[in-house]
């Protein structure tokens, strides 16, 4: 099978072409991800470009627009190798269907998974419209080159524009991928410049239309009481004094999700339907309901913290394994162990959940701010019996996702409605209802233990962490499972190691936060090393650099249970992603280099903290100045961050991703924490759950790309990890204070 | 009857009083670039001017807007080239854009009280505008760019 080939404009692509115009298609399936979760899609084409008569190119992206700029950076690829003029290019998004492959808009996975399918597109309707030159001019297509949207034949200096070849390039064979050469890095166009983002004039001019703002004609505002406590139900509701607020029409009842498994469904409650977003909130302030609250409404942070704690002294189920820990630990001449903690966080994007959904006649529109418009389908469809090809999903820009967005429960809501009510209908969430019923960041305890040599340096290391499992609300305590996410994947050089996971019960949803279990792991893991370092006495980057030892490849085997994105290999292929020490190494470097390291003392108030963090296929080294005021008050005046995320395509849009992840690593460092008691939520605006404002986030932030041809990392969540970890062992090193629990707010510095 | 003037233009209201700004502005009008983020006066992202102050137009009722004259994003500049906003295009400033609307127009007041402004100056106009993304480092150096002070 040919790897792109020519689709009918029949379909779904209707309406977004003009008659004649040339399209191709990628099967979207990287050679990395063969063997997992994309394998459906291996069947399906789902890169998609299109050459108008009139030159215009378009191309359909079909991952969602949070603010890391793919909408820009995946049709820079593409415009790339099809030598297209960037004036002359349109991009369209993409609604839900399969056809693309996925479009679950997470893992930090958007350009690591479709750098190269948008490459081979462009470059394969490049070589065609070269081939329709070469045949019309009747010489050799080696003759024959595209450069910027036209094709020229070399030696007569003869030239077409990509229009004027549309039609004749429709009719060539779509070339085998081995016919189809890309460009040599030192061609590229875009890739690897600093092209601003589509989107930037109507943003700045508010005329681009976020979910929030989607509006259909005739729609209802819906504002919905769900719930206090997860899986609560409705035992009576008195919606009188709701119906007398100007601009209410109805209530509606949406029924809890079934048995105990939540996933992406509604958590039912009670809906107030108004004619305006403000009227539906009066509404509900009106509501008078009874809950029937469930088992959940026992649910206290801070019996659960105590809980996970002591499971986290106990034996776990071991994730991975080298050598033998026990042994070690028993001939050891010194042992160093700490425990660490982090709460429930939450996502706090500014633009809450909201969703318009239409049902008419047995299907669906919606209209909302999705990571996967594919899960809106396929929760929608089941919720008001329809088949999710009937469920047709418009992604809208995104006012932030951080993951949250990935669970489609407000789209069904919307959609539940709107069948009920026969008329288009939007949900909309209020900043309470999204802080009390976020698919919250999991608690996590962590204990570490490690033997130490005579120089101080970990020869023998066990991690045992201890959160809930993602998206279940089981009712039983179950393993959350590791994945690669920082803690079986830790890269110093030992002979010995285990990674344990113990089991915890979720009582209130669970789901992804920008960098998973990253965060919680990533700080155990980088403040436990600061300790053992200043337990040697030793300077931290010296010391890093001695801890990750010699330069080589970490493989993830002895009985290392994978997943996540420690990097794909498999029986037949190598891994492009092995854990290189060397790459560590370097950025440990490059970061004391470029921060200074050393040039300024420690102590007094003032101090230097760092940590180096490989997630998501990118290496991280951060450096962090901090500053604690005589009342404990911590200001960061600097941090320097150095990533290897491999090539980089738009590196201003990258920087721009490390500084934004260092402001929400600093949120949930020193001030992010979301508590319940009777199984409610105790939080409830940005009073009390606030996150980093102008005056709070770090003063600068300075972050240089490693030059680099490596596969392409992760970039949108890969700064977040190293941030809490480098403030805490900069606190250490300013007040001789060891922060262990999350967040730092709640620290007595002083 | 209320009455008042949007971008300069003359429009009545016989709704329900107590409607925020915010609201009538959005919904009523569907002037959509002003945004909703918090409700409650805490985020900065339903910023607009009225008579020439930054509000926040969650936290002020149709009554009291009475008479009032409102600029919103929508009508900052006719070609979206004020100061403020070109800059924010010339330091490729939003990221998801969400908080944008707001924290342009709160720059724009104070650029309009202090034209040159210090970094003090900057935290204490910019920080009851929340931007989850982090866009601050960015928003910081495009504020110094429109005021032609040193970065
Ligand atoms: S919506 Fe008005 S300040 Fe947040
Ligand atoms: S740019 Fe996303 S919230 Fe500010």
């Amino acid at each position: 099978m040919s790897n792109v080939y020519q689709v009918s404009r029949r379909g779904f692509l209707e309406g977004l072409f003009s008659a004649g115009a040339l399209i191709l298609a990628a099967p979207l399936v990287p050679e990395i991800l063969k063997g997992s979760e994309a394998d459906n899609a291996a069947f399906h084409p789902g890169v998609y470009v299109g050459i108008q008569p009139d030159g215009k190119v378009i191309i359909v992206v079909h991952r969602s627009e949070m603010g890391t700029g793919i909408r820009t950076t995946l049709p820079m690829v593409l415009a790339d190798e099809l030598e297209a003029d960037w004036k002359r290019v349109q991009i369209e998004q993409a609604i839900g269907d399969r056809k693309y492959g996925s479009q679950n808009t997470d893992g930090s996975n958007s350009i690591v998974g479709f750098y190269e399918p948008f490459r081979v597109a462009g470059a394969t309707a490049r070589t065609m419209l070269e081939a329709a030159a070469a045949s019309k001019w009747n010489v050799p297509a080696s003759e024959c080159q595209a450069k910027n949207h036209e094709v020229v034949h070399s030696s007569s200096g003869r030239k077409l524009g990509f229009g004027e070849l549309v039609a004749d390039a429709a009719k060539q064979p779509v070339p085998k991928r081995e016919d189809v050469h890309l460009k040599s890095p030192a061609d590229f166009r875009y890739i690897g410049k600093e092209v601003p983002i589509t989107d930037l004039d109507a943003i700045v001019t508010g005329q681009r239309a976020f979910g929030m703002d989607a509006k259909v004609p005739g729609m209802l505002f819906a504002s919905i009481e769900h719930p206090p406590v997860l899986g609560g139900k409705v035992a009576n509701v008195d919606d009188s004094e709701a119906l007398k607020v100007k601009g209410v029409s109805k209530t509606v009842p949406i029924e809890t999700f079934k048995g105990s498994n939540y996933m992406f469904n509604p958590l039912g409650g009670v809906a107030v339907i108004a004619d305006n977003t403000w009227a539906a909130f009066q509404g509900r302030k009106k509501l008078k309901i009874d809950w029937d609250l469930g088992p959940h409404a026992t649910y206290d942070s801070v019996t659960y913290k105590k809980e996970l704690q002591e499971t986290a002294r106990k034996p776990g189920r071991a994730e991975r394994q080298v050598g033998d820990v026990d042994a070690a630990f028993a001939k050891a001449t010194k042992i160093i162990e700490a425990e660490y903690y982090v709460p429930h966080l939450a996502h706090a994007p500014m633009e809450p959940p909201v969703a318009v959904a239409d049902y008419r006649d047995g299907k669906v529109t919606i209209w909302a701010p999705t990571q996967n418009p594919q899960a809106v389908q396929t929760t929608v469809a089941p919720a008001v019996g329809v088949k999710p090809e009937d469920v047709t999903c418009n992604v809208t820009l995104l006012g932030g996702g951080f993951g949250r967005k990935s669970k489609p429960d407000y789209c069904a809501e919307a959609a539940i409605l709107s069948k009920q009510l026969g008329k288009p209908v939007k949900v909309v969430w209020s900043r309470e209802d999204d802080l009390h019923f976020d698919y919250f960041h999991f608690v996590a305890a962590m204990y570490m233990k490690a033997a130490v040599n005579e120089k101080g340096l970990p020869t023998a290391w066990l991690g045992r962490s201890v959160y809930p499992p993602m998206l279940s609300g089981s009712d039983k305590p179950s393993y959350g499972g590791l994945g690669s996410m920082g803690f079986i994947d830790v890269p110093w050089e030992m002979a010995d190691f285990r990674a344990e996971n113990g089991m915890a019960q979720g009582h209130v949803r669970v789901g992804w936060l920008r960098s998973v279990a990253n965060i919680p792991h990533a700080f155990a893991v980088h403040s436990f090393i600061d300790e053992l370092a200043a337990a040697a006495g030793r300077d931290r980057v010296e010391y890093l650099l001695a801890a990750l030892g010699s330069d080589r490849i970490i493989e993830l085997g002895g009985g290392g249970r994978g997943g996540g994105r420690g990097g794909r290999g498999g029986a037949n292929r190598p891994n492009p992603y092995p854990i290189d020490t060397a790459r560590f190494k370097r950025i440990v470097e490059m970061v004391a280099d470029q921060s200074g390291w050393g040039k300024k003392k420690s102590g007094n108030g003032h101090g230097y903290g760092i940590a180096v963090h490989r997630s998501f296929l990118s290496y991280v080294a951060t450096v962090v100045e901090v500053e604690v005021d005589s009342k404990g008050g911590i200001r960061i005046p600097r941090v320097d961050t150095v990533v290897d995320a491999g090539t980089v395509v738009n590196p201003e849009r990258v920087r721009a991703q490390f500084e934004g992840a260092a402001v929400f690593g600093a949120s949930l460092a020193l001030m992010g924490e979301i508590t319940s008691g009777d199984g409610r939520i105790q939080q409830s605006n940005f009073h009390n759950y606030p996150v980093a404002r102008i005056n709070e986030a770090p003063f600068e932030t300075h972050v240089t790309l490693v030059k680099s041809d490596a596969a392409p990392g992760g970039v949108g969540e890969p700064g977040v990890p190293p941030i809490a970890p480098a403030i805490c062992n900069a606190v250490f090193a300013a007040t001789g204070k060891r922060v262990r629990d999350l967040p730092l707010k709640k620290a007595k510095l002083v | 009857m209320i009455q008042l003037k949007v971008n300069g233009t003359s429009r009545q209201f016989d709704g329900d009083p107590d409607m925020p700004l915010l609201w009538y502005l959005r919904d009523i009008l569907d002037m959509t670039g002003t945004k909703f983020g918090c409700g409650v006066g805490l985020c900065g992202a339903c910023t607009v001017h009225v008579n020439g102050a930054a509000t926040r137009s969650c936290s002020m009722t149709m009554k009291q807007a009475a008479g009032k004259n409102i600029l919103t994003i929508e009508g900052l500049a006719a070609h979206g080239d004020h100061p403020v906003q070109k800059a924010w295009k010339a330091n490729n400033v939003p990221q998801c854009g969400y908080c944008q609307s707001g924290q342009i127009m709160q720059a724009a007041a104070l650029l309009k009280q202090k034209p040159k402004p210090t970094d003090h100056d900057i935290d204490e106009a910019m920080q009851g505008n929340i931007c989850r993304c982090g866009t601050y480092q960015h928003i910081r150096q495009a504020i110094k760019q429109a005021a032609g002070v040193k970065a």
